[in-house]
């Protein structure tokens, strides 16, 4: 359990009970321990220590160039850890495996799809490689995840016919396209309009509520962080550790750091 | 108001000087400006030590961040240097543009590296490239090893695609390319052959040549060009635009996703390139043979049937196949290792296009050595 730094939550005691759940029903779905990110020689951060709890809508958060990123490509194992662990469902977090349907879901920031397929070709492909389905029934789901992400009657656009916030929605259907359990996103409303970003908070929600998908995202959008998260972590550039780990609400009304009080309301470095 | 900037001396009483500025300290105001003030506090008998701002008219960013500037740069040299006098405005401009400390106001110098030091990076540059390409090649066997267990895994769905796109979209070009080769090699040979009576070994000469040899040099160089280009462009962008990463995250390998299609595509099409490109290189050397040395197809024919053997067919198609193969590895490589957005998009290309290139005139050499000395041996 990571160390509480703004006294709303001491080493040790319980996490607060999140998605409506009694704590004694919460798995640990994701385990960091001791973690140190970075790029080859160069610590980004370290001392990292925190668990996400399934059913959670887990925050990373952090001003520009904090490590957020590396930190999300760390959990999924995309980057190795230069010390410490990382644990998802009790199992250590290598590379995602090959051969082997994925364990989780992962949005990137810019959407990331395949520019040559269509959207109902990026959704289906998970579906082609890892389900033995027919054609017909794939082409079902994936046109379905499509609806669900407000894209319906978008299936056969390819991904630079439509704007950067249907890319990052098509991006999560994709990423939903396997019914993962824990879905990873990496700056979901990042340049999206308030409006975009509200519906995409919503959809995370209602994945969340209804689906029971424990949401792990990367960002630094504030009104979208006191929408959706129910607890988050908060990194600063320099500062070497987790600067804050709790309830966004409560830390922006309780908190004593001035790091986190000047984070959560939106003032500048020099107020 | 006045456009320019007027600077006024005033001698301290400790004997130092003062410069009273007035009229507008801006962007606008130019070089002119710019160079007049630093020129005053050079050339000034008594040292400078305050700037009066108090009757300058206007001042905006650039003009604070000159006199920021000129401040550290001064006080670095051990000469401080005063601002005094600024109005509010100015006052709050300069506080907004300020630096927590002289080094930062300036510009950090870059590191200029000893010779050595620049031997030591090139050299420790090229042990990493060649760990790449180590990499790349065991990535490759092993997603090989995976296909051939697993042969659902390999993206076939796109091999027809690519296939029509390195081959077909290319039998223009490469047959106009091939047809002038043969052409070319004619032409220059045609006035000696001529000389000596042999006019219809043109036929063995164009002939030998295309088959063992241009044909399937030619054809891999315009491929590299169109093909080998564009998967290192595509595969750059991939990579820059987080899609090798979600590969990856949807379980999949990206050498039997993107580059195992692109080797059976090439490996299959770059043999019917080049053996199309033989046909033209002839057809290009009969042409010659037919207006320059008077002889007849059916001569120029039979000299040809008589002149090349399966063995030489063989070696340029085998060529052919082993330039695709390089081809596609080198530009998947190169592709799959872009670092730092579109600028390493356009590295990636140049370096997989120009290392391709080389490549093949070294295998070709190696090649035609081992072809050689099974002819004779």
């Amino acid at each position: 359990m990571a160390e509480e730094r703004t006294g709303t939550q001491e080493r040790g005691t319980p996490v607060v009970g999140e998605a409506g759940l009694p704590d004694t029903d919460q798995k640990i779905l994701v385990r960091a321990r001791d973690l140190a990110i970075g790029y080859g020689r160069k610590v980004i951060q370290q001392s990292l220590d925190f668990e996400i709890r399934t059913g959670a809508i887990f925050a990373i958060l952090g001003g520009s160039g904090c490590g957020k990123s590396t930190l999300l490509r760390t959990l999924i194992g995309m980057q190795p850890p230069l010390e410490g662990e990382v644990e998802i469902a009790g199992v250590e977090s290598l590379p995602p495996p090959l051969d082997t349907p994925p364990p989780f879901g992962v949005s990137f920031q810019s959407g990331a799809l395949f520019g040559s397929r269509t959207l109902l070709e990026n959704v289906a492909l998970p579906l082609e490689k890892w389900t033995d389905l027919d054609q017909r029934a794939v082409e079902a789901i994936a046109l379905a995840r499509l609806r669900l992400v407000g894209l319906g009657g978008y299936e056969n656009y390819l991904p630079a016919e439509i704007s950067g916030g249907m890319q990052k929605r098509a991006g999560i259907a994709r990423a939903l396209a396997l019914e993962p359990r824990l879905l990873f996103l990496d700056e979901p409303s990042a340049g999206l309009d308030p409006v975009t970003s509200v519906e995409l908070d919503e959809l995370l929600k209602t994945l969340n509520r209804n689906l029971g998908v424990t949401v792990v995202l990367v960002t630094h959008e504030l009104d979208s962080i006191f929408r959706i998260a129910t607890r988050c972590i908060m990194l600063e550039k320099g500062a070497r550790g987790i600067v804050a780990l709790g309830d966004p609400r409560e830390l922006r009304d309780a908190s004593d750091d001035p790091r986190v009080r000047r984070f959560f309301n939106r003032l500048p470095s020099s107020a | 108001m006045s456009d320019t900037l007027r600077i006024e001396n005033i001698e301290l009483p400790d004997g130092g000087a003062e410069l009273r500025l007035g009229g507008r300290l801006t962007l606008a105001a130019g070089a002119a400006a710019w160079d007049q003030l630093r020129n005053r506090c050079a050339s000034t008998a008594s040292e400078v030590r305050r700037i009066d701002l108090s009757a300058l008219e206007l001042v905006d960013g650039a003009g604070a961040a000159e006199l920021l500037s000129l401040r550290a740069r001064r006080s670095m040299a051990g000469r401080p240097l005063e601002l005094v006098g600024a109005s509010e405005e100015t006052g709050q401009l300069l506080d907004l543009y300020g630096c927590p400390n002289d080094h930062t106001c300036l510009k950090e110098a870059p590191p200029s590296p000893t010779a050595l030091e620049e031997v030591g990076k090139a050299t420790v540059g090229l042990l990493e490239n060649a760990r790449d390409v180590l990499d790349e090649v065991g990535a490759l066997v092993s997603a090989t090893a995976r296909a051939i267990r697993r042969p659902r895994s390999v993206n076939w769905r796109e091999i027809p695609q690519l296939m029509e796109r390195a081959g077909a979209d290319g039998v223009p070009i490469i047959a106009l390319i091939n047809f002038l080769v043969g052409l070319i090699i004619a032409l220059q040979a045609a006035d000696q052959l001529k000389r000596y009576g042999a006019n219809v070994f043109l036929a063995d000469l164009v002939g030998l040549t295309m088959t063992r040899e241009l044909a399937a040099l030619m054809t891999a160089i315009i491929v590299a060009g169109r093909s080998g280009a564009a998967y290192a462009a595509e595969l750059g962008t991939m990579r820059v635009n987080e899609e090798i990463d979600a590969l990856r995250s949807l379980g999949l390998d990206a050498q039997r996703f993107l580059v195992m299609p692109r080797v059976i595509a090439l490996a299959a099409v770059a043999p019917l390139l080049t053996l199309l490109g033989m046909v033209l290189g002839c057809l290009g050397g009969l042409v010659v043979a037919m207006t320059s040395l008077e002889l007849t197809p059916a001569i120029y024919w039979g000299e040809l049937q008589r002149a090349i053997n399966l063995l030489d067919i063989t070696e340029g198609l085998t060529k052919s196949v082993l330039f695709a193969i390089t081809i596609v590895f080198i530009s998947c490589q190169r592709g799959l290792g872009t670092r730092g957005g579109a600028a390493g998009v356009g590295r990636s290309t140049t370096s997989a296009v120009v290392a391709i290139l080389f490549s093949l005139i070294v295998l070709d050499a190696i090649a035609s050595t081992l072809f050689n000395s099974v002819r004779n041996g």
